[in-house]
C-alpha cells in the first residue's frame, strides 16, 4: 500500500472513535432538551457512553481471554475435547519446559537485581558531577530502542569469526587482543543466557536510573549534610541513608522489571530463537502456538505459568490500591 | 564549591566507564551502517577512523581493452575500477611475494609482459605481442585506506530490501494504536474519576489487575476470535483494524491507570463549579479536562507510541508477513534469519528502525521520563 491509502485507513480508524463519542453525546443532549425531567436516566446513559467502548475492549482483550486461556489449558490441541490435567502432566515431563522454567528463574534473579543496582549507583554518581544529565541521557537511551533493534546491536557485539580471521565483533576482538581464543558466545550453553540477560540489563538500567533520579531529589538535603558534618563517608551515606530512604522505590522498580522479564520474548526470539538451551516460557509458548498447526492446550498451560508468576505482584498491587483508597 | 577530592575523581571515572559501556554498542552499530559493505565484512568498526593498511587482490582488464601504440600493445586502467581514495604503497604479481615491488616501479609477469602500478591504482600493462587472453592478470596490492563513509547501505535497505515500506506500515500500525486508546481511555478515566455509578470500584480494581496480566494470556483466545470473525464475514483476519484493536486492548489498562492517576489530582471544585453552571459531563470533559490534560496526554502518547513501535510479538501474531503489512521489527527479525551474515543490511536496518524512537527520545525526553515516573506498569 502507498502512503496515501495508508493515511486514509489511519484517518478513518481514528475518526470513527471521535465521531462515536461526539455523536452519541450530541444526541443525548438533543433529546435532553425535550425531556428535561429524566435527569437520572440521562446520567446513566452518559455513563454508558463514556465507559462502554473501553469496557468492551477490556472485556474482549483481557478479561475474557484470561478465563478462556485457563479453560483451554484443560482441553486438547484444537480446544475441542476435555482432557483434564493431561497438558499439565505433559509440561512436567517435557525437558524444554523444565529448561524454560530454570532459565526464567535465572532471568528473574539476575536482571531485576542488576538493573536496579546499576540504576541506583549511576543515579547517585550522576548527581555529583556536572555532566550528570548527559550521562543519564546516554544510559537511558536504550529504553527507546526496540528489543529486536537491541538484539541486532548486541549480536554484532557478540559476532564470531574463526581464530585466524579478523574479528569484527567487539567482544571477540577484545578477547583475542587479551590473548584468548575467540568464542561463539551465543552458542555456549548456560553462559549464553547471561549474554542475553546483559541486553535486558543494558535496556532496563535506564528505567531504574530515571525513577531513582526523581526519587533522590526527594531526600531532604539536611539529612545528608548532617551526616557529612558528622564525618560519614560517601559510601556509608549510600548504604545507611540513601538505600533505606529509597526502599519503596527500589521495590517498585524491582517489580516493574520483574514483570517485563517474566514476559521476555523478543530478545531470545531474535538472538537465538531458543536454541542452545536459551528457551524461556514466552518463547516456548509462541513456539507451541504455531508448531505443528498449533496446540492451544499446551500453549495455554505455558501462558498460565507466566500468569502464576505475576500473581504475587498482582495481589500486592491490589492490596496497595485498597490501602490508597482508604486514605 | 566542591573540591577535587579522591571521591569526586573516583565518581567521575566510574560514571565515565558506565557511559562508555552503554554507548559503545549503539555507536558501533551506527558507524557500521555508514561503512562500505566489503570493508565492513573484514574489519572491525573501530578501525574505520584511522588510515588502515589492507592487502587486497585485483584483476586487470582483459584483451578487449588493449590499444596499440607504436610497436607495443598497452592495457591501461585502474585496479580499483575508480579512484576510491586508497593509496597503494607496494604491490606484487605472484601470490608468493605479494609486496615485492615499490609503487611506481615496473614488474615483469612470467610471460614477459610488464606492468607499472601507480599510487592511486592506475596501471599500465605493456606487451610486445598482442594480448590473447580475455581474462586479466591478478595483481596484489598493499594499500593505505583512509576513513571513508557512505550512505549506500541506507539506499539499499530502504528501497531494495523493502524496509521503506515496512517503515510506513509501522506508522500505520502505531498511530491509531496510540490515538484510539488515548481517546477511549480518557472518557473511561473521566468516568472512573468524576462520575458516580454502580460497580465503579470493581471496574477500577479490574484495571489495576489488568495492568500486570501478561500479554501471553490473551494471544491464543484472541487469535481464535479473530479467525472466527474473519471466517464469518469473509475478510482477512489479520489486518490493520485488527492490530489497532489488539494494541488498544493491551495498552488500555496502563493508559487508563495513568490518566486516572492524573485526573484525580485535578481540583474537584472546578468540576462542581461547572456542574452548577449547567455544564454536562461531556462539556466539562471537552472544555475543562482535555485542555488541562495535554501534558499527561503527551506523556502517555509517547509511552504507548514507543511501546507499539517497538513491539514484535503482537505484530507477529496479528499481522501477516506480506510486504504490505509487515512491520519494522518483524522485518528486522526476518533479515536476521535470511541475511544473518550481511552486516551492512542488518546494522543499517536496525538503525532505520531506531530513527523514530530516537527522535522522540531526544526531542521529548521530558515527557517520556514524566510518563515513566508516573508509574508505567505495562500489562
Amino acid at each position: 500500500m502507498n502512503i496515501f491509502s495508508l493515511a486514509i485507513t489511519v484517518l478513518i480508524g481514528v475518526l470513527f472513535f471521535v465521531i462515536f463519542f461526539h455523536l452519541s453525546n450530541f444526541l443525548l443532549d438533543y433529546f435532553r432538551v425535550r425531556a428535561t425531567k429524566k435527569f437520572e436516566l440521562e446520567n446513566s446513559i452518559r455513563v454508558i457512553i463514556f465507559i462502554a467502548p473501553a469496557f468492551i475492549v477490556l472485556f474482549i482483550f483481557i478479561l475474557y481471554p484470561v478465563f478462556e486461556t485457563i479453560r483451554l489449558s484443560f482441553y486438547d490441541k484444537q480446544g475441542e475435547s476435555f482432557v483434564g490435567l493431561y497438558n499439565y502432566a505433559w509440561a512436567i515431563k517435557d525437558p524444554d519446559f523444565k529448561r524454560s522454567i530454570i532459565n526464567n528463574l535465572g532471568w528473574l534473579l539476575v536482571v531485576p537485581t542488576l538493573s536496579t543496582f546499576f540504576g541506583l549507583v549511576i543515579a547517585n554518581l550522576a548527581d555529583r558531577v556536572w555532566w550528570g544529565s548527559i550521562a543519564k541521557s546516554i544510559i537511558f537511551m536504550p529504553m527507546a530502542i526496540s528489543f529486536v533493534g537491541a538484539g541486532v546491536i548486541w549480536k554484532f557485539m557478540y559476532d564470531y569469526r574463526g581464530p585466524g580471521d579478523q574479528q569484527i565483533g567487539l567482544l571477540n576482538a577484545i578477547t583475542v587482543n587479551l590473548g584468548f581464543e575467540p568464542q561463539a558466545w551465543l552458542t555456549i550453553p548456560i553462559w549464553n543466557n547471561f549474554f542475553l540477560m546483559a541486553i535486558m540489563i543494558w535496556i532496563q538500567t535506564g528505567l531504574a536510573l530515571v525513577i531513582f533520579s526523581a526519587a533522590l531529589r526527594t531526600i531532604p538535603s539536611e539529612t545528608l549534610d548532617a551526616a557529612r558534618i558528622d564525618g560519614a563517608s560517601e559510601l556509608k551515606i549510600f548504604w545507611r541513608i540513601i538505600i533505606p530512604y529509597l526502599e519503596q522505590t527500589i521495590l517498585v522498580i524491582w517489580t516493574i522489571i520483574t514483570l517485563l522479564v517474566l514476559k521476555v520474548f523478543d530478545i531470545i526470539y531474535a538472538m537465538t530463537n531458543g536454541q542452545w538451551q536459551t528457551e524461556v516460557l514466552a518463547n516456548l509458548m509462541y513456539d507451541w502456538m504455531f508448531r505443528g498447526g498449533g496446540d492451544t492446550g499446551r500453549g495455554s498451560v505455558l501462558a498460565f505459568c507466566i500468569l502464576i508468576g505475576v500473581t504475587p505482584i498482582l495481589a500486592w498491587n491490589l492490596y496497595r490500591h485498597k490501602q490508597d483508597q482508604k486514605v | 564549591m566542591k573540591k577535587l577530592t579522591f571521591t569526586s575523581i573516583f565518581s567521575q571515572l566510574l560514571l565515565l566507564i558506565f557511559v562508555i559501556v552503554w554507548i559503545v554498542p549503539t555507536f558501533g552499530l551506527f558507524i557500521s551502517s555508514l561503512r562500505d559493505k566489503d570493508v565492513l565484512a573484514i574489519s572491525g568498526w573501530w578501525t574505520s577512523f584511522t588510515t588502515t593498511e589492507v592487502n587486497e587482490i585485483y584483476r586487470t582488464e582483459g584483451n578487449e581493452s588493449q590499444i596499440k601504440e607504436g610497436d607495443h600493445y598497452y592495457i591501461k586502467g585502474n585496479l580499483f575500477g575508480e579512484d576510491k581514495g586508497k593509496q597503494i604503497f607496494r604491490f606484487g604479481v605472484t601470490s608468493k611475494n605479494i609486496d615485492e615491488f615499490e609503487v611506481g616501479s615496473t614488474a615483469i609477469f612470467k610471460d614477459k609482459t610488464k606492468i607499472t602500478v601507480f599510487e592511486n591504482g592506475d596501471y599500465i600493462w605493456k606487451s610486445q605481442e598482442e594480448f590473447k587472453k580475455k581474462k586479466g592478470k591478478r595483481v596484489f596490492v598493499s594499500a593505505k585506506s583512509p576513513p571513508s563513509f557512505t550512505l549506500d547501505n541506507y539506499k539499499e535497505v530502504l528501497f531494495k530490501e523493502g524496509l521503506g515500506q515496512a517503515f510506513l506500515n509501522t506508522f500505520a500500525v502505531a498511530l491509531p494504536s496510540t490515538l484510539i486508546p488515548l481517546i477511549i481511555c480518557s472518557f473511561f478515566a473521566y468516568a472512573l474519576t468524576w462520575m458516580k455509578f454502580y460497580g465503579r470500584d470493581i471496574l477500577l480494581a479490574s484495571i489495576i489487575a489488568s495492568l500486570v496480566v501478561p500479554l501471553q494470556m490473551s494471544l491464543i483466545p484472541i487469535l481464535t476470535v479473530y479467525n472466527d470473525f474473519g471466517a464469518l464475514f469473509g475478510v482477512a483476519a489479520k489486518s490493520y483494524p485488527g492490530i489497532w484493536m489488539a494494541h488498544t486492548g493491551f495498552g488500555l489498562a496502563s493508559t487508563t491507570f495513568l490518566l486516572w492517576n492524573f485526573l484525580k489530582s485535578l481540583p474537584s471544585e472546578m468540576m462542581e463549579a461547572a456542574k452548577v453552571d449547567g455544564a454536562t459531563h461531556y462539556d466539562t470533559f471537552l472544555k475543562i479536562v482535555v485542555p488541562l490534560s495535554i501534558p499527561a496526554f503527551a506523556s502517555i502518547f509517547i509511552l504507548q507510541f514507543l511501546w507499539v513501535w517497538n513491539d514484535l510479538l503482537v505484530g507477529l501474531v496479528f499481522l501477516d508477513k506480506h510486504p504490505s503489512e509487515i512491520i519494522l521489527t518483524a522485518k528486522l527479525k526476518e533479515l536476521l534469519g535470511s541475511r544473518g551474515e550481511n552486516w551492512e543490511i542488518l546494522t543499517t536496518g536496525a538503525f532505520v528502525s531506531m530513527t523514530v524512537p530516537l527522535f522522540i527520545f531526544f526531542s521529548l525526553q521530558r515527557y517520556f521520563i514524566r510518563g515513566l515516573v508516573a508509574g508505567s506498569i505495562k500489562g
